[in-house]
């Protein structure tokens, strides 16, 4: 009977383990291409979108980068297409898998011969496919964050999602204005909290912060209340947590309950509706970077990126009845540089790629303002970010 | 500061031990009366939650009735698994029948996330009051309606199983199935009546747990875990046990986190599972518990 039991506990914990692993079935949706309107004819330019639009991890990204993909394709059509050929993008569902995005980029270059391609959606994706853009020597434009996609700088690869790096940049010059200095860190142990932790202890000493204590959190964790004791035991200046939803909500509402006084800075992961929905009141005073879509209606007249944010918050919300976010905006801003380029250079991935590296030069997108060169593939500053803070429920500008 | 940490470490360490102390009551519901692990226990919680939320958010109904509606349905979603996945297996093998429920658990989280989608939902605390102040730290309200919940359900599932006619013949059915038929009573009915249980105190669990859990399609995978810690921590089938063992797993996830590491709370858990496992490999209160193994 004991043995029994010990061997149905290994059992059925590797069994639970296998289940975690199973995650769950992604149906196949292939994607046929809105047919091109507009006066542009001839032969179609291809551009490939390999896009996580099913899969717990990618779903929440995906969707929106392939509406955004879709929508920016008949908007270049309408307006004549490229060089008075019509766009067509192929749309390639990799289901958040990386094997399933490797079958997708040798679909895209071999059977569908496309002339570039945007995507993946998630890092971990992104890594997967490099190796077979470089190969096949077709330009990548990534809408992933990892700093690892860009840099080392590699030929064929470039991205338009607002790395970490830029992120704690933009936080650390926040903080230093605000003088405070030490700083407790409390982060998911997923690859988006490490990666942040990473950063902010890498950049720390360089902008003259000191991280007192740092704490762990996993991304299924109900309670943050004992890292938060520890990290207030500390005592910090200021609490910063890096994360996605929910965990950074429950640790706002423990903060509040510990009543905790010191400052709460998160990172550009809770910049979403969700993040406010989930916290409640205990979001209030909150404070992040975050990209500019989150808060595009509330940029003052002179921002730079205001007229381009609206323009797509306006199309999208026509199109398809629902606010745009930074995902969708990653995809906007590699569209319409491939736009750019193409129209210049033609569909030869070769000249694609050289426009991207010299072409692009404060091209004003979502994300921020971009200025690519051989030796910066992601071409964006820190100040891609504002600071946003939440109050009374509502978003707004901290500075 | 340092005894006011202590405080709250344990504090934080009760609250999360109720909630594994649900789960482990759920196992020991089915195991009781059975002798399966059922794995889909977590997604009882996972689908209290969302039905909670649903009927609150969606449909609007106060929120008290939001709490206590979806025991109803986990209910009859329980009694359903039995009947149709479980109940047609009765005559194969109990490791075939443990496989049956992680496919069940697999199957139940993918239909919530067909339903509700990847997010994480919100739902309002039971009381709207401030934080308690208890020796320099301080407790979530919520916290201490998932304490009262898991108490009062402990209590009342013993009470059932000692007293009512119901829960002895429940009691009768595991410790002698065929003895028990002969004596007329209906093991397969009591089988379903234990599945039905497992998924009322699961949707307990999981009303009371969502203001702070924040639940989403998957939140049920690690709880179950847990809690199957904390049932087999306990001994497995019995009550007390469960709520001791799953005590010790919060805490020991508490005090691991705040004295030792946040990144390794949870193997801490782990490892002193597997040493109670290799020095007292019936739990730490199972005494002398035997079922028929035929």
């Amino acid at each position: 009977m004991f043995t029994m039991i010990r061997r149905l506990t290994l059992l059925t914990l590797s069994l639970a383990a296998l289940a975690l692993l199973a995650g769950c079935p992604a149906k196949v949706t292939p994607v046929t291409p809105t047919p091109p309107q507009g006066v542009a004819s001839g032969e179609p330019i291809k551009i490939g979108a390999i896009l996580s639009v099913t899969g717990a991890a990618g779903a929440p990204l995906g969707t929106p980068e392939k509406n955004t993909a879709l929508m920016v394709q008949d908007l270049i059509n309408q307006a004549g297409g490229i060089q008075n050929r019509p766009v067509q993008v192929i749309v390639e569902d990799d289901q958040s898998d990386n094997t399933q995005a490797a079958t997708a980029a040798k679909k895209l270059i071999e059977s569908d011969k496309v002339c570039a391609v945007i995507g993946p959606s998630l890092s971990g994706t992104t890594l997967a496919v490099v190796d077979t853009f470089e190969k096949a020597e077709i330009p990548l434009i990534s809408l992933a964050a990892s700093v690892k996609i860009t840099q080392p700088v590699k030929k064929w690869i470039f991205s338009t999602a607002q790395p970490d790096t830029i992120a704690v940049t933009r936080l650390y010059s926040y903080m230093k204005t605000q003088g405070l200095r030490k700083l407790g860190v409390i982060y998911d142990s997923n690859a988006f909290g490490k990666s942040g932790l990473e950063a902010l202890q890498s950049q720390a000493s360089s902008a003259g912060m000191e991280i007192v204590a740092s704490e762990s959190f996993e991304s299924k964790d109900t309670d943050m209340t004992t890292q938060l004791t520890k990290l207030k035991g500390a005592q910090p200046e200021a609490i910063v947590c890096w994360g996605t939803n929910p965990g950074p909500a429950i640790v706002a509402k423990n903060v509040k309950t510990l009543q905790i006084k010191v400052p709460v800075f998160m990172s550009h992961g809770v910049s979403n509706q969700k993040f406010i929905e989930l916290s409640g009141p205990a979001a209030d005073g909150i404070i992040f970077p975050s990209g500019r879509i989150l808060v595009a209606s509330l940029l003052p007249e002179t921002d730079q990126q205001k007229l381009v944010l609206l323009e797509y918050t306006k199309f999208y919300e026509e199109k398809y009845r629902q606010l745009p976010d930074h995902f969708g905006g990653h995809a906007w801003d590699a569209m319409r540089m491939l736009q750019q380029v193409m129209n210049v250079s033609g569909d030869e991935p070769a000249a694609i790629r050289e426009g991207l590296e010299t072409k692009i030069k404060d091209f004003v997108g979502i994300s921020g303002i971009f200025s690519l060169s051989p030796t910066d593939h992601n071409g964006l500053t820190q100040d891609a970010f504002v600071m946003v803070t939440v109050k009374q429920g509502q978003w707004a500008l901290a500075e | 500061m340092e005894w006011s940490a202590l405080v709250q470490y344990v504090l934080t360490g009760i609250t999360q031990g109720a909630i594994y102390a649900l789960l482990a009551v759920g196992f020991n519901l089915v195991y009781s009366a059975t002798g399966i692990i059922n794995f889909a226990q977590g997604e009882f919680v996972m689908l209290g939650g969302m039905l909670a939320v649903t009927c609150y958010s969606f449909l609007h109904l106060p929120l008290w009735l939001s709490a206590i509606l979806p025991i109803g349905v986990v209910m009859l979603v329980g009694a359903g698994i039995h009947q149709l996945a479980i109940r047609p297996l009765r005559h194969a093998h109990l490791v075939t029948l443990i496989m049956a429920t992680v496919g069940l658990s697999v199957a139940l989280r993918g239909l919530a996330k067909v339903l509700w989608g990847a997010d994480s939902y919100p739902l309002p605390a039971f009381s709207n009051v401030d934080p308690v102040a208890l020796a320099g730290a301080s407790v979530d309200p919520q916290s201490l309606w998932v304490m009262g919940v898991a108490a009062v359900t402990g209590t009342a599932l013993t009470l059932f199983f000692r007293y009512s006619l119901t829960g002895r013949a429940m009691t009768a059915c595991a410790a002698r199935p065929l003895a028990a038929c002969l004596a007329g009573i209906r093991v397969e009915r009591m089988n379903m009546w234990a599945f039905a249980l497992a998924g009322g105190v699961g949707a307990i669990a999981g009303a009371v747990l969502a203001p702070i859990a924040l639940p989403s399609f998957d939140v049920g995978t690690s709880l179950a875990l847990k809690g199957f810690c904390a049932a087999i921590l306990g001994g497995i089938g019995n009550n007390a046990g469960a709520l001791l063992g799953g005590l010790l797993v919060g805490l020991l996830e508490s005090l691991g986190a705040g004295y030792i590491s946040s990144g390794y709370k949870d193997a801490i858990a782990f490892l002193v599972l597997l040493i109670v496992l290799v020095l007292r490999p019936q739990g730490l209160l199972n005494v002398t518990m035997r079922r028929d193994e035929s």
